[in-house]
């Protein structure tokens, strides 16, 4: 039986269960209380809770387990023992089994799948059938036992009211739990990697190829330095020199200039530049900005400018930014109180000055929270580096010349003809996790400096 | 009374903000060395009339002033005039004290610096000191100058602020019930602060605490729904109103 099937009926004996326990509930005798403590529908729906839950969450596991289950009955099939000892071609071999057991007008080309596809086909309908036999038997041993419970002084109320918090405090944990789950993904990866490569090599060593690795020594072509300055130079010197300015510059004009009917619209189409799909802006910077950057350098006497410098990349991800940067620097100029824009008023400042010296000072904190906000984004940015900055891992301060990230190597990584326990694509989680805790912190940073600005005018 | 020219004065102002009326035909004149109190139920137009003097209202969208303000018979809407100026000389306390994020040393030397009145750090020093003491705050901050303004309490935070305005030395100072958000010890402090002023400064100071303004002023205007009602000697009005309407509301009667 389908696991959809399977929910079906869990869900029908649900129904079944709330109606028959709402009917109860209903010819319960008052017994001198003037009115039950919880209404029949309440009733209802502890029951259908109990009935339906546990036969999910038991559907959930086992389907999650049944794959395992399947495959270790195949192999113990004595075709299973033609497969081939290469987990690689086995598990295609296997894949392709399952595929036409399941699907019966399909095919198997290989003999030895085709052979096992009887067995596959047995074991998944034989796991089905426990699966479904023991979801229905919980569903139906779970609602008759929360049935017998309930009685005219039951707090059916008080019970549904619980089970609904669980529910949505479980919503809130998955969302923690996956992230959680990439984490420690990341790290374990992470681990095996720092087994073979040393993890000062990794760290502090100034030389990254990961083309031509040294099967005696990986660290030595596996130092980071390079990729975590290009990643600084590109994300938070030259973007930041973009975005900075122009951003505060526009929150400046929208909350102190503009009239309200022109804030009312640039507002919103600021906001939403900062929903455009970041490959567009790789476009921009690769088809665009970067044989511009590289006249300009041809034209600065660098006849063999790379055409893909630091600087288109960076200028790129500065505009990006520019939104990101404008719509915090806005909200903390518009949270600092009227009441000092006034009092600097009122002492006969102008209104630059006023700008100058009392309202960005006062909404300073914001700023730069909202600034290191807009770093670790753009320090994570993939797109407009993949597209427009160069592979070549270089040190350099010239923004003409060529300099990679750490985002664009863990992509160069992880794509093409990849090993999985290879220095060098463990190599890409090491980076990843590496990021991951950098933009962790500037995020942690930034929103401690909010939360003590925020107290500030309270 | 002898007859001197006033500091400023308002004929037939009348103030809008977009079509609603808030200030109807107003004509008064404020002398130098008296302080002149506004009086009158909350939402009658003393704030909106005050902020007329200095041009505050220019800040508010929507908001509109006719009818002629002078100050020294200078016509302070006229084109001619500098904004900038006019507000370093009629200098304005709020009604909640709203020092600017910064030390109380750079409080007081805000005006001093933007208006370019020190030559060098020693004078500004000076005039600093000299704005802290007249607004009696000199004892309790000289030590702590560079700590920051908005640390002090609400009182002295108060006196901060009118320390920063005298700082500008100006020849008016506007105060919008500057003792409504403290409490009775701060305020008796502000009254003081406030007697101690006159004669330096024209004073013109709302209010809704009737007993305040009998207390610190020389002159009361009473308004009632954006027009003035009365407008004599304080101790004449408070003894013997000559209006109804000034009666009832000075014996409690509304308001
Ligand atoms: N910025 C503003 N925009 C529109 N109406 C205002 C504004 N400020 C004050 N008003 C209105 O003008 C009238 C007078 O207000 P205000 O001068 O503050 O009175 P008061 O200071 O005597 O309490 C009130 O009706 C008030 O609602
Ligand atoms: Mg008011």
């Amino acid at each position: 039986m389908s696991a959809l099937a399977l929910i079906f009926v869990v869900a029908g004996l649900g129904l079944i269960g709330w109606l028959t326990a709402r009917a109860r509930a209903a010819s319960f005798e008052l017994g001198g209380a003037k009115r039950l403590h919880s209404l029949p529908g309440q009733h209802g729906w502890y029951v259908a809770i109990w009935t339906v839950l546990p036969a999910l969450l038991f559907i959930a596991v086992w389907s999650g387990m049944t794959p395992r289950l399947v495959q270790d009955a195949v192999l113990q099939h004595p075709a299973a023992a033609q497969l081939p000892a290469f987990d690689f071609e086995r598990d295609a071999l296997l894949a392709e089994a399952k595929r036409v057991a399941r699907d019966r007008s399909a095919t198997a080309f290989d003999p030895v799948a085709e052979q096992l596809v009887a067995p596959t086909r047995a074991a998944i309908s034989y796991y089905g059938w426990i699966g479904a036999g023991v979801s229905v038997l919980l569903a139906f041993a779970c609602g008759a036992l929360a049935f017998t419970r309930i009685k005219a002084r039951f707090k059916a109320r008080t019970r549904v009211e619980r089970g609904v918090m669980s529910l949505l405090l479980l919503a809130s944990l998955i969302a923690i739990l996956t992230t959680l789950g990439i984490f420690l993904s990341l790290l374990w990866e992470s681990l095996r990697f720092f087994g073979q490569v040393p993890i000062t090599d990794f760290l502090l060593g100034t030389h990254w190829s990961p083309q031509v690795i040294d099967a005696n020594d990986p660290g030595k072509s596996l130092g980071a330095v390079p990729l975590f300055w290009g990643t600084f130079f590109i994300g938070a010197v030259i973007a930041m020199i973009v975005a900075i300015p122009f951003g505060l510059m526009s929150a400046i004009y929208l909350t102190q200039y503009a009239a309200p009917g022109v804030r009312r619209w640039m507002k919103p189409i600021l906001e939403i530049l900062a929903g455009v799909p970041t490959v567009v802006y790789g476009y921009f910077a690769a088809l665009t900005v970067a044989p511009a950057v590289r006249d300009l350098a041809v034209m600065l006497g660098m006849p063999f400018a790379s055409s893909e410098s630091a600087l288109a990349a960076g200028l790129v991800m500065g505009v990006m930014i520019i939104p990101f940067v404008s719509s915090i620097a806005d909200d903390s100029i518009a949270a600092v109180p009227t009441a000092m824009r006034d009092g600097s008023l009122a002492m006969g400042a102008t209104r630059s000055e006023t700008i100058r010296k009392v309202l960005i000072p006062a909404a300073l904190p914001g700023v730069v929270a909202g600034i290191l906000l807009a770093v670790s984004r753009a320090i994570g940015e993939t797109m407009i580096v993949v597209m427009a900055a160069s592979g070549a891992a270089n040190i350099t301060l010239n923004p003409l010349e060529s300099a990679t990230t750490v985002t664009k190597q863990i992509v160069d990584l992880l794509t093409g003809d990849a090993e999985f326990d290879s220095p060098k694509t463990l190599a890409a989680f090491a980076l990843g996790l590496t990021l991951f805790v950098i933009t962790l912190i500037l995020n942690i940073v930034a929103l401690r400096v909010v939360k003590k600005y925020r107290e500030a005018y309270e | 009374m002898t007859e001197q020219t006033p500091k400023m004065s308002a004929r037939d102002v009348s103030v809008f903000y977009g079509d609603k009326q808030a200030v109807k035909n107003v004509s008064i004149d404020i002398d130098m060395d008296k302080v002149t109190a506004f009086i009158g139920p909350s939402g009658c137009g003393k704030s909106t009339f005050l902020r007329s003097f200095n041009r505050m209202n220019d800040t508010v969208a929507g908001a509109r002033v006719e009818g002629l303000v002078t100050l020294d018979g200078e016509d302070i809407y006229a084109p001619s005039m500098d904004v900038v100026q006019l507000r370093a000389r009629v200098g304005m306390v709020f009604q909640k004290p709203n020092p600017f994020p910064k030390s109380i040393f750079e409080n007081v030397a805000y005006g001093p610096r933007i208006h370019g009145l020190a030559a060098s750090r020693s004078e500004l020093e000076g005039i600093v000191e000299s704005a802290l003491r007249r607004a009696g705050l000199w004892d309790e901050v000289k030590d702590r100058l560079s700590d920051s303004g908005t640390a002090l309490s609400g009182g002295q935070q108060q006196r901060l602020c009118i320390a920063r305005a005298i700082a500008v030395d100006p020849e008016v100072i506007l105060m919008d019930e500057p003792a409504s958000a403290l409490d009775p010890i701060a305020t008796a402090k502000i009254e003081e602060l406030i007697g101690e002023l006159r004669g330096r400064y024209a004073i013109v100071i709302v209010t809704h605490n009737m007993q305040q303004a009998a207390r610190v002023s020389q002159r009361t205007a009473f308004f009632h729904l954006g027009t003035l009602v009365e407008y004599g000697e304080t101790d004449a009005m408070f003894t013997a109103p000559r209006m109804e309407r000034t009666k009832d509301y000075i014996t409690g009667r509304y308001g």
